[in-house]
């Protein structure tokens, strides 16, 4: 079951993903080492030492070793050592604010998370749309994310890590996919009431043109964003949004959606992004 | 003048609710006119409301907890088959409305009201015996903490029928749990219910970490202490050190929603992410003050049923040590995905899986008691095999999560969920099964069943790991916890699974109370005359079951390890010897606790609803109450010589009876033997 392709962490279609699929199963492995004797000496010893097997040694005084005392301190603390250095370089390696070494530019992609969809925002494109999101195959995407009022988490399983999405500041992923296709996104933490509907698609295209072809569309669209009330009016709550594209948007959406909130001890300009 | 509070809080228009209520009705009334018509009442107020007995009032946290458990497990149940419904493609019967509060009191119930009480309870029953003590430190402030939990309790429940309960999750993030977001009173029931009972909780702590110090029989050493006290010990310091975290986390949420402040709003200064550390500084010490009394019990039980000594009982102390410590440096392991950076995320990796060292190695020392022992598979000790092999496993997810990158994609997924239900049933839940079963006799004087207990076992067992192994998988399918609506059909088999597993621990929830109706019913059968039934180790043991009220006539001598076991082989320890007795001072029993808890109920229900006039009466009733309590001069008496005598008569009549039963059983045997050997 869990090899299966529905198995998303087990099957991720970006090398973020990937990286941490790897990460898993090493961590897994490694701690096998210990979790597989101590289960099978628990078996094994409970039922050597059963009461009715007279047969067998009873040494009811004997309670310390030395040597099993060593080796019971040793072999996990060696196991840690390996696996905190793995910890300390894949957290550096895969920390989410990190761009992703690549000869290609990235593009920046703004989310803001309302209640209770997603609104994402292409800075440079100035577009925007709602729960879908559009991009190209391998080129790294830079996704910076806050939230509108109720503190979220913006997760597509496929591609890998996951982020808080928080009002009044702004937090950083970088993510890669290197397949096309269309994966599942959605909210990864509980926000009240639509949070389960809470859905969209993350396309991953062919390449550049199929994603300029998109955007093209996208500017075709006859909904526009054209000021901070249509904004509100967007953001007010609602379950299971549909699609939606618009055309254009205000300049610094997303920045006055962060700076929003008056006297946040946020508004700081290094944490703008 | 009642604030908030209007008819249309009564939920009359939700059937679910109407007829949950109709139940509790119907049963509390049963109960009430059950009491009332045995003319028991009188007898319940002055032996056990009033006590300031700590085995009485450990007798009556379990009790509560229990009765919590059927709650909890069936919001359990409700969030299953709205999931698997959901999966199938159906809106099901649950709205996110409904849903949302379903989760957040599964939680709170779970862990405040369910595991909390367990472990106190127990702690309350035993750490006095073992260290060979005639009561806690402060014996009126433990009959209060009891009864400020179970103002929380009602606050809860109430909540049920009276309005709603939180919809934020257990832990109640803001700004989710702000006013602006949540302007119903759930949060408040949420909030005033935890206050409150979260006050007696931390008098639970500062009262057991005295006795523990304090109240031990004059010649134990610390480092001859039993294990579970040990445990007890550290589990209070963090009691002490984190459940005030917890109140002034809660009383700013309250300052920001009664009267605007700005701690974790989003604007004018507030932040959220402050809450969220916070709230785990707390939350995660929260967990160990569960599970080290449980490493406690498991050592007890593992020695005592493979008749052998503890191994490593200084390492294992140190262990436990360790972990207390490391307890209060790994908070931040809950929210990884907060963007703090990778050094700071790395080093809060690397410190909780360092606490997975000193847990293998108790893991070890349990292990090699069981070496070369003689283990008799009782039912405390089929639920200790039971922990150690799914502890491993629910240890080892722990340590996966622990590694930041891996924590990114598993966080907040249901594999989180599969993981501490993993530790928490497979640790806490078998421990404190293990527990009830192992002390049972001790509190009440007869054995439980074996029979329905193992039968408990094994449901539980296979019903746990249907129901969470598949959350594991769910989790790396990509599937979030708190989901209720338009769930993947993906899911479907898997939660099918799931939901088949709750049904099995039903079965074994059910044969548990089944094993104690059992019991009851064949108490006589069952007795344990002798007050040591499995040949224990430590001081519990040593004393008559149920104990008497004053629990030892003499102190018993604390200076080895393990002094019962030696004492009894010795021969010095005989308690069919008739010897002189002194007089004992004992606490008075006092309702005070429960007075303050009325007003305490009170204050909470008028905080909750708005009723500003009642909220300061009550307040003022609280003072007032205490303040004149501390003018009571008259706490204590003596117990006279002639009493303990009489008493300590009975104690040696019963143990001739045993003596008698024990002949009687011998010959049985013997003409058995005949039998078979004609």
């Amino acid at each position: 079951m869990l090899s299966g392709c529905n198995s998303a962490l087990l099957d991720p279609k970006g090398s973020i993903g990937v990286q941490e699929k790897e990460l898993i199963i090493t961590a897994l492995l490694l701690m096998l080492i210990v979790v597989i004797p101590v289960i099978l000496m628990t078996i094994y010893f409970a039922y050597r030492y059963r009461e009715s097997n007279t047969g067998e040694e009873y040494a009811p005084e004997w309670a310390h070793s030395t040597k099993i005392e060593v080796v019971v301190w040793t072999i996990p603390i060696i196991i840690i050592a390996i696996l905190a250095t793995i910890t300390w370089r894949s957290t550096h390696e895969l920390e989410p604010s990190k761009p992703i070494a690549s000869d290609v530019k990235p593009i920046t992609i703004e989310v803001v998370s309302l209640d209770w969809k997603w609104l994402f925002i292409y800075p440079e494109e100035n577009i925007a749309t709602v729960n879908y999101v559009a991009f190209p195959k391998d080129v790294p995407v830079q996704f910076k994310l806050t939230s509108d009022n109720i503190m979220n988490a913006f997760f597509i399983p496929r591609l890998g890590t996951q982020i808080y999405a928080m009002p009044g500041m702004v937090t950083k992923l970088n993510l890669i996919a290197n397949h096309t296709g269309d994966y599942k996104g959605f909210a990864s933490n509980y926000s009240g009431k639509g949070f389960s509907q809470m859905k969209f698609t993350a396309a991953a295209m062919e390449d550049r043109t199929a994603f300029l072809n998109w955007v093209q569309q996208v500017k075709a669209s006859p909904d526009r964003i054209e000021d901070w009330e249509q904004f509100r009016a967007l953001a007010s709550p609602t379950v299971a949004e549909p699609v939606k594209m618009f055309s254009s948007i205000p300049p610094f959406l997303f920045t006055d959606v962060v700076t929003q909130h008056p006297g946040s001890m946020n508004c700081l300009p290094e944490n703008l992004g | 003048m009642f604030g908030r509070l209007t008819l249309e809080s009564i939920p009359y228009h939700e059937p679910i609710i109407v007829v949950t209520l109709a139940v509790i009705a119907i049963v509390g009334l049963a109960v009430v006119a059950a009491i009332t018509k045995a003319g028991k009442w009188q007898y319940l107020w002055n032996e056990w409301f009033t006590s300031v007995d700590h085995k009485k009032l450990g007798f009556m946290y379990i009790a509560v907890a229990m009765v919590m458990l059927i709650r909890g497990f069936a919001d359990a149940v409700m969030m299953r088959s709205q999931q698997l419904l959901s999966a199938a493609g159906e809106s099901g019967y649950l709205p996110p409305h409904h849903y949302d509060q379903i989760f957040t009191a599964h939680g709170v119930i779970m862990i405040f009201f369910v595991a909390m009480p367990l472990v106190i309870g127990l702690m309350n029953i035993i750490v006095p015996l073992q260290i060979g003590a005639r009561d806690v430190a402060f014996p009126y402030l433990n009959n209060l903490s009891f009864w400020l939990f179970v103002v929380g309790v009602i606050l809860t429940n109430m909540s049920l029928g009276l309005g709603e309960f939180g919809r934020t999750g257990w832990l109640a993030y803001p700004p989710l749990s702000g006013i602006e977001a949540s302007p119903g009173v759930g949060v408040d029931y949420w909030i005033w219910a935890l206050q409150i009972s979260g006050v007696g909780t931390t008098l639970t702590g500062v009262n057991f970490f005295a006795t523990i110090l304090r109240m031990r029989t004059p010649s134990m050493p610390m480092m001859k202490m039993p294990v579970f006290t040990w445990a007890s010990l550290c589990a209070n310091i963090l009691i002490i050190i984190s459940f005030p975290i917890l109140t002034v986390t809660i009383a700013l949420l309250t300052l920001d929603r009664y009267i605007g402040t700005h701690f974790f709003t989003n604007d004018l200064g507030g932040n959220v992410m402050m809450y969220v550390n916070l709230i785990w500084a707390w939350g995660h010490p929260e967990v160990y003050i569960l599970i080290l009394p449980i490493f406690g019990v498991f050592s007890e039980v593992t020695a005592t049923f493979s008749r052998k000594k503890l191994f490593g009982y200084t390492s294992l102390v140190w262990a436990t040590i360790v972990i207390t410590i490391l307890a209060f440096v790994v908070w931040l392991h809950h929210f990884f995905t907060m963007g703090s950076g990778a050094n700071v995320n790395a080093f809060f990796g690397i410190a909780t899986m360092i606490i997975s060292i000193p847990t293998g190695v108790k893991i070890f020392n349990w292990l090699f008691t069981m070496y070369k022992g003689r283990i008799r598979f009782t039912t405390p000790m089929m639920w200790t095999v039971g922990f150690l092999i799914t502890f491993s496993v629910g240890g080892m997810t722990g340590v996966l999560m622990a590694v930041p990158g891996a924590d990114f994609v598993l966080h907040n997924s249901v594999f989180l969920i599969a993981h501490f239900h993993n530790v928490i049933i497979g640790g806490v839940v078998f421990g404190c099964f293990a527990a009830i079963t192992y002390w049972f006799p001790k509190a009440t004087g007869f054995t439980m069943n074996e029979t329905w207990g193992k039968r408990a076992f094994i449901c539980w067992i296979v019903g746990f790991l249907m129901a969470f192994l598949p959350l594991y998988a769910l989790g790396f399918m990509g599937m979030t916890r708190r989901l209720s609506q338009d769930l993947n059909p993906e899911y479907f088999p898997l939660l099918a699974v799931a939901a088949a597993g709750t049904a099995v621990i039903a079965l074994g929830v059910a044969c548990q109370f089944i094993q104690i109706y059992v019991s009851v019913r064949d108490r006589e059968q069952n007795r344990d005359l002798t007050g040591d039934p499995w040949g224990g180790r430590t001081f519990e043991w040593a004393t008559s079951s149920p104990p008497p009220f004053y629990n030892f006539a003499h102190l018993p001598k604390g200076d080895v390890l393990d002094g019962f076991w030696y004492q009894k082989q010795s021969g010095e320890f005989d308690p069919t010897k008739e010897v002189e007795y002194e007089r004992i001072h004992m606490p008075k029993n006092t309702p005070t606790g429960i007075y303050v808890s009325a007003w305490a109920l009170v204050f909470g229900f008028a905080m909750i609803w708005y009723i500003w006039w009642l909220a300061a009466a009550s307040f003022v009733g609280i003072i007032v109450t205490c303040i004149q309590h501390s003018y009571n001069d008259d706490v204590d008496y003596y117990v006279e010589v002639e009493e303990i005598k009489a008493i300590e008569a009975e104690r040696r009549a019963q143990l001739e009876e045993a003596k008698k039963n024990e002949v009687k059983d011998n010959e049985k045997k013997d003409d058995l033997e005949v039998t078979y050997a004609n």
